[in-house]
């Protein structure tokens, strides 16, 4: 196990080198030129080489290409245009908030997706599994933004809530944090649930079907045992990829509702860099995200092995 | 004998007709085919069925809600929203169909490639493909459209190039199975070259899963560009996008529900049409993989 870990630690390697380049390659894309945009009317020529000296923009592409790889590697991820602040200790400090979202949307989603599903499964073509696919196909096909904007349509029409907009931290204020936290972390959960239900109700659905949950049956296991420990079990591999991809894609992902519900996460700081057109915060926030994506599908192959000890790595 | 089979060699026969039949017979297909249907419709027919020009501002008529005379009201400048809903479903309609076409087109080359050739090209092929899916497709996107600016056409390139692993990948494991079976050793045998077997013998028999695939990837490229533009990063004005729409709405939802109301039912209505037809395609096509 230990071995396959490094080994797929060392095959990570090729791919965040290709990651920084595809942002790098993308970065040098954008029209117009950096010193420009931070000088605005005020540029004179000497202004104009100080600055390129400064950003390294007067060495050559490769060269520049190493510079920033290099610091980045010793998380040091340059200095915002706008705020002139470093960029590594706020994609940190907002990476916090966002898991947070991120965590909460899951347990939300869990919550309401394998119960259902799994209920779907057992109750096959009757009313209950009807109502979960509808209900399912809904949550898969009504984007975010729009249930959220609706809900806050809701919640002010009908009851009068307004939700509130200054972000607190959730160890300075547990219940003023959840106040701000628990409505979008719904709304992405209750998308999430969508899919983890039809690929819970699919998964167990096949297993339903083999052998083996037929000799646990016939051998008089009861129900609670046969579905749990064995049929469920067993149908988690693929819900557990589900998840481990839904997990890595709210990292970023969350940039439109951390935007309607005025959550300062890491996407909305990357959203900003990208208005704001300050380049190092994209640059970093694209990368950490990036970075992130991978060890979260890396720690889910590692899970494939606890949930099924027949899957071997060596 | 053979009636009796009827339904069961018809899931097996390739063929259009067979296939959309098939389709129409699942409700849930139906519901899909008409839901797309009236999109299309809204597309194709807009100049004939908007009421209004999608930008004349009817200076007199701010915030008016539904009426006959504004079906689905007035935004904020006074522009009917109705009229900038039926334009909306051509925007969306386009930059799906143009980005899935991008990201298909490319996709199914570099799978092809990648699944027939194997080796090195293989390898490198799926790298660039493994890079572009470590990240969130909404913030490659964004962030591909942030370096090209915003523009119809590089919403449609960044939505593009965020899909083309999921097709890469879908190509490249049908061409891999379909190429160790027995017919297309028997082409090798008797010396078909390796081009005339990718496109007249592996090509067939990996267009299902494409189908289904395409079908799906619409829904989430329609959902990304509408996402894109909710953010002001996508179509930008005077192009009506249900995005967009939706976004300037928020200020005023509470005194005008109705902004806020119709973007998002046809945002919904078009994905989960999108969804639906895609699911009634994968049973028919592929029945295996039925959710």
């Amino acid at each position: 196990m230990r071995d396959y870990i490094i080994r797929r630690l060392l095959g990570l390697i090729p791919i965040l080198i290709g990651i920084s380049i595809a942002i790098f390659v993308v970065m040098q894309l954008i029209p117009g030129d950096v010193v420009s945009g931070i000088l605005g009317i005020e540029q004179t020529p000497e202004l104009r080489e100080m600055w390129e000296k400064k950003l390294g923009l007067d060495q050559p592409l490769v060269q520049q290409y190493f510079n920033w790889i290099t610091k980045a590697l010793r998380g040091d991820f340059g200095e915002s245009f706008r705020t002139g602040a470093p960029v590594f200790p706020e994609i940190v400090s907002r990476f916090k908030i966002s898991a947070e979202l991120a965590v909460l949307a899951c347990i939300i989603a869990w919550i309401i997706a394998l119960p259902l599903g799994i209920l779907s499964s057992l109750k096959r073509n009757s009313v209950i599994d009807r109502i979960v696919r509808v209900v399912a196909l809904m949550g898969v096909s009504i984007p975010n933004f729009a249930s959220a904007t609706l809900l806050i349509l809701f919640l002010a029409k009908g009851f009068n809530y307004h939700t509130p907009v200054k972000y607190v931290s959730l160890f300075e204020n547990f219940g003023g944090n959840m106040q701000i936290v628990l409505l979008p972390a719904f709304v992405l959960g209750s998308v999430m649930a969508g899919s983890v239900m039809r690929m819970t109700r699919s998964s167990m659905l096949e297993v339903l079907r083999q052998d083996y949950i037929k000799s646990v049956r016939a051998k008089g296991a009861p129900e609670r045992v046969t579905i749990f420990r064995h049929a469920f079990r067993n149908s988690s591999i693929p819900i557990v990829t589900l998840i481990g991809m839904q997990i890595g894609s709210l990292m970023g992902g969350t940039v439109v509702i951390e935007q309607i519900f005025s959550i300062p996460g890491l996407g909305q700081l990357t959203l900003t860099g990208i208005s704001q057109r300050d380049f190092p915060v994209v640059q970093g926030c694209v990368l950490f995200i990036a970075f992130v994506y991978v060890i979260v599908n890396l720690l889910v192959d590692i899970l494939y092995t606890y949930i099924d000890p027949r899957i071997s790595y060596s | 004998m053979f009636k009796k089979n009827k339904t069961v060699v018809n899931r097996a026969l390739p063929g259009n007709e067979s296939i959309l039949s098939q389709l129409w017979r699942d409700p849930l297909g139906r519901a899909g085919m008409i839901g797309i249907g009236l999109i299309i419709i809204m597309a194709v027919f807009a100049p004939w069925i908007a009421q209004y020009d999608v930008a004349k501002m009817h200076a007199k008529d701010k915030l008016t809600g539904p009426s006959a005379k504004y079906w689905f009201g007035t935004d904020n400048f006074g522009r009917d929203v109705f009229s900038r809903i039926v334009y909306g479903a051509r925007v969306s309609l386009v930059v799906g169909i143009v980005a899935v076409g991008i990201a298909a087109g490319f996709g199914y080359l570099l799978g092809m490639i990648a699944g027939f050739f194997e080796g090195k090209v293989e390898t490198v092929i799926m790298m660039v493909m493994d890079v572009i899916f470590a990240f969130p497709s909404i913030l490659l996107a964004l962030f591909i459209v942030s370096a090209l600016g915003t523009s119809i056409v590089n919403t449609m390139i960044a939505i593009g190039i965020v899909n083309v692993p999921v097709f890469c990948r879908t190509v490249r494991a049908s061409v891999k199975t379909v190429k160790s079976t027995d017919y297309i050793a028997n082409a090798r045998s008797i010396g078909l070259k390796k081009m005339a077997i990718l496109f007249k013998h592996v090509t067939p028999n990996v267009m299902a899963p494409f189908t289904v695939q395409a079908t799906l990837a619409l829904s989430g490229a329609i959902l990304t560009e509408a996402s894109m533009s909710f953010l002001s990063l996508g179509i930008q004005p005077p192009n009506p996008s249900w995005g967009s729409m939706l976004s300037d709405a928020r200020k005023y939802m509470e005194r005008a529900p109705w902004l806020v109301i119709f973007p998002a039912l046809f945002i919904i209505i078009t994905i989960l049409s999108f969804n639906l037809l895609g699911d009634a395609l994968r049973d028919v096509l592929d029945p295996k993989l039925k959710l």
